[in-house]
């Protein structure tokens, strides 16, 4: 007699749950963040909240390793099976609108009026991206150490000149108290090398391309700013302040230890150095190294696919996805910064007087997207083997032209990329 | 009589079909699309329809100019010197202008010749990455075929014995090669770090210190013969087995002849072992040749073609084009030439070793 209840529970749970499947559309959506465990739960938080508010669409969540996902984007385009939510990294997002993989919103962008500027992903004049978070990079620093080698803390509105950058590094070293006065992260490779570094290029007045035109890069990633930038950058290596090679291992956990003085790091280690017991970390602002500090913006976002049949369901899924709770929840839940104020108030680390909440400005005001072109692919490719060549000890001018003819080859094969 | 045939040709065309299908679908049809990819600008992912651009592609592979210069005078007429070496013009001036020298534009110097009388010859490139991953390539073959498949044959003629225990030898020196490569490379990063790495640890401890660390993939000097160390290791069991069971179809009786005519040690391999490994030492250097040419795995985990490009491989730069800068018909190019080359070195080694009637 139990045996039938429970059959009989099953079957009518079965018609329950295929029934509604008849009245409602589903709607796929592939995510980037497979295998951690946290991010999966907030993200299945948002679609099942998403599915259980409205009848008319179902969305179904499948989620990929960061590193093999945009390779599955690529291959499922090339396929025509694109499903019709997607997420997209900030910088590739002009690539993918440019290759007819996204559409632009069906969204107003003034819905969006309140969000971090690094969160919108904007290409040719059209919003394709949404971000429910952006990620800044700061200066990690002790107050003791800082305390120690006399060193001014700089803020906002009065950071580092190079001068006392470069001079706080050589009182680091000849502190003699580090392995090295600086962790840049050099260990990490690929995209890490544009985002964190082109800042550097773009604060000494150069860039990677020539955002008037996009159609080249003469003279603005080899010009006399860019070439003042190569000789700082090996500068750093020849006087020993970075090493040019480092452990995946001292990248981590290196700055916690006390092997570095100072490091480079995203908001996203943050929690991690705070819970190693660095209390008196500081999240200093980049410096200014002659053209205005800068920092590198835009992360994850989400976008709707060319192809998809149901553009709206997918617009009311992100429209649902972007509310404030959702963003404070991502917040909390993996320590990235929240796209709107209200939802940096609702977050334990971001929320005025939070331990973190100097990355909520630093974003907002340093905050300078990667090149908006579907080329950025390539020469970001470009500008990072420069850079791990000049670190390296290759000739600086010879470097930087390389990449330029690397990039603007690459710019003519493809006919200037439709700019 | 013939009808039985034709039967047995239908039922074995459809027994291969399924695989022959898929044979045609993923090596056939790819090595066709991959040559007239190269004459074309196709891309992985691109709006643009592709166009047919002639040679070009390879023109920007193998694009080649000389460029004699004299050195700097200064105003009285005497060479300008620098660190007692004459100074010459900036090549830059040269290479990046369209319009006065199309022939330089875009090209890097690749290496000098130095004359007489204060001139040098310039030898400029288009592509000086691929020429040097061809360089890189050329030495790995040169280096790992003979030191490979020799260790291999060492070790086959070790573990030839009647030994009690013997197999355990076998499985210990064929382990290696049952990890994948990515896995072994990966293992070996951590060998080689440059700081507290195993193999650093242990020279300084044999040395009591007196060795420094040495940043093993860090360097120029050593990062490419760091990864050839490694892949010795990796495949030479493989090739081990190889000679094994060449070894074993060696007649015994063969043995007991040339022992019962009081030959030495040596004059049995020289005389009976070798001349039986004939045709196994073809397969060994024809087979070690074409996996040392695909070099690849232990670049994309252990060094990315680096330092300064002293570890690029043909196989390297035909992925990071073709995949990750998109450009399809770049990758195709490399890939057309990869396999022209080792075909020319295959005919080449089949012709040395031919049968001499």
């Amino acid at each position: 007699m139990k045996q039938v209840k429970k059959l009989g529970g099953a079957l009518a749970f079965f018609l329950a749950t295929s029934g509604t499947a008849f009245a409602t559309t589903d709607l796929s959506m592939w995510y980037h963040g497979a295998g951690n465990e946290t991010e999966k739960a907030i993200i299945d938080t948002i679609v099942s909240d998403f599915n259980s508010s409205q009848s008319d669409w179902a969305v179904k969540i499948e989620s990929f390793p960061q590193e093999s996902y945009n390779d599955s984007v690529t291959a499922a385009a090339l396929a025509g099976n694109l499903p019709d939510i997607l997420d997209v990294d900030g910088p590739v997002m002009p690539n993918w609108a440019w290759s007819g993989y996204l559409q632009p919103l069906p969204i107003d962008e003034s819905e969006f009026a309140d969000f971090l500027p690094g969160t919108k992903g904007i290409y040719d004049g059209k919003l394709y991206s949404i971000g429910l978070w952006d990620a800044a990079i700061a200066l990690y620093a002790r107050q003791s150490t800082m305390d120690e080698l006399g060193l001014r803390v700089p803020t906002l509105e009065k950071p580092w000149s190079t001068d006392e950058f470069n001079a706080a590094l050589k009182a680091a070293k000849d502190s003699g108290k580090f392995d090295y006065a600086l962790d840049l992260g050099m260990a990490w490779k690929g995209e890490w090398y544009p985002y964190a570094f082109s800042p550097f290029i773009q604060s000494f007045g150069g860039d990677i391309v020539d955002r008037s035109t996009y159609k080249t890069a003469e003279g603005v990633l080899n010009g006399d700013a860019a070439v003042a930038f190569g000789e700082w950058w090996q500068s750093l290596f020849t006087n020993e302040y970075v090493q040019a090679t480092q452990d995946g291992a001292d990248r981590d956990s290196g700055f916690i230890e006390g092997k570095y003085a100072f490091a480079w790091n995203g908001n996203w280690a943050a929690t991690a150095t705070l819970d190693g017991g660095v209390d008196d970390v500081l999240f200093l602002p980049a410096p200014d190294l002659g053209n205005g500090p800068k920092i590198g913006a835009a992360s994850w976002q989400f976008g709707v696919s060319a192809s998809s049949k149901n553009p709206d369901g997918a617009a009311a899924f992100i429209k649902h996805a972007t509310q404030d709770k959702y963003l404070a929840a991502f917040s909390d839940g993996i320590g990235l910064i929240p796209s709107t104020p209200a939802a940096a108030a609702m977050t334990e680390k971001y929320k005025e007087g939070g331990v973190l909440s100097g990355f909520f400005a630093l974003s907002n005001e340093q905050g300078m997207v990667r090149p908006v072109s579907p080329g950025y692919v390539v020469a970001a490719k470009s500008f990072e083997k420069a850079l791990a060549d000049i670190a390296n000890g290759a000739d600086v001018s010879e470097a930087l032209d390389a990449a330029v003819d690397e990039i603007d080859t690459d710019i003519e094969n493809n006919k200037g990329y439709g700019h | 009589m013939s009808t039985s045939i034709k039967r047995g040709n239908v039922a074995g065309w459809l027994m291969a079909g399924p695989a022959f299908f898929l044979i045609c679908l993923f090596l056939i049809l790819p090595f066709f699309m991959a040559i007239w990819f190269s004459f074309t600008d196709q891309r992985l992912i691109s709006p643009n329809e592709p166009e047919f651009v002639g040679t070009r592609n390879y023109e920007r592979l193998f694009g080649m100019s000389l460029l004699t210069l004299d050195a700097q005078t200064d105003e009285s007429g005497a060479v300008k010197m620098k660190d007692g070496e004459p100074v010459y013009p900036r090549l830059r001036s040269y290479t990046r202008d369209k319009d006065t020298y199309p022939e330089y534009f875009r090209k890097r110097q690749w290496f000098t010749i130095d004359r007489s009388d204060n001139r040098r010859t310039f030898v400029l490139a288009s592509d000086i990455v691929f020429l040097k991953a061809v360089k890189n390539t050329l030495m790995f073959v040169a280096i790992v075929a003979p030191v490979q498949s020799g260790l291999a044959l060492l070790l086959a003629l070790l573990i030839n014995q009647k030994v009690r225990g013997i197999n355990i030898f076998r499985t210990i020196y064929f382990m290696p090669v049952v990890i994948s490569m990515v896995v072994v490379s990966m293992l070996w990063r951590f060998i080689y770090d440059g700081q507290n790495g195993l193999l650093n640890n242990i020279l300084g401890f044999l040395s009591f210190g007196y060795l420094e660390p040495v940043n093993w993939l860090g360097n120029t000097a050593t990062a490419l013969p760091s990864i050839m160390a490694m892949s010795i290791w990796q495949g030479v069991g493989f090739f081990m087995i190889i000679w094994l069971s060449g070894l074993q179809t060696i007649p015994p009786t063969l043995y007991e002849a040339s022992r019962i005519e009081g030959a030495s040690g040596w004059q049995t391999f020289r005389y009976v072992t070798w001349p039986g490994l004939r045709n196994t030492a073809i397969l060994v250097m024809i087979v070690i040749t074409m996996q040392a040419f695909t070099l690849y795995p232990q670049i994309a985990v252990m060094t990315s073609g680096g330092p300064l490009d002293s570890t690029q491989s043909i196989v390297f730069q035909m992925v990071e084009r073709g995949y990750e800068k998109q450009d399809i018909s770049g990758g195709s190019t490399i890939s057309v030439f990869l396999f022209l080359f080792v075909l020319t070195i295959s005919l080449l080694q089949g012709f040395l070793t031919r049968k001499k009637s």
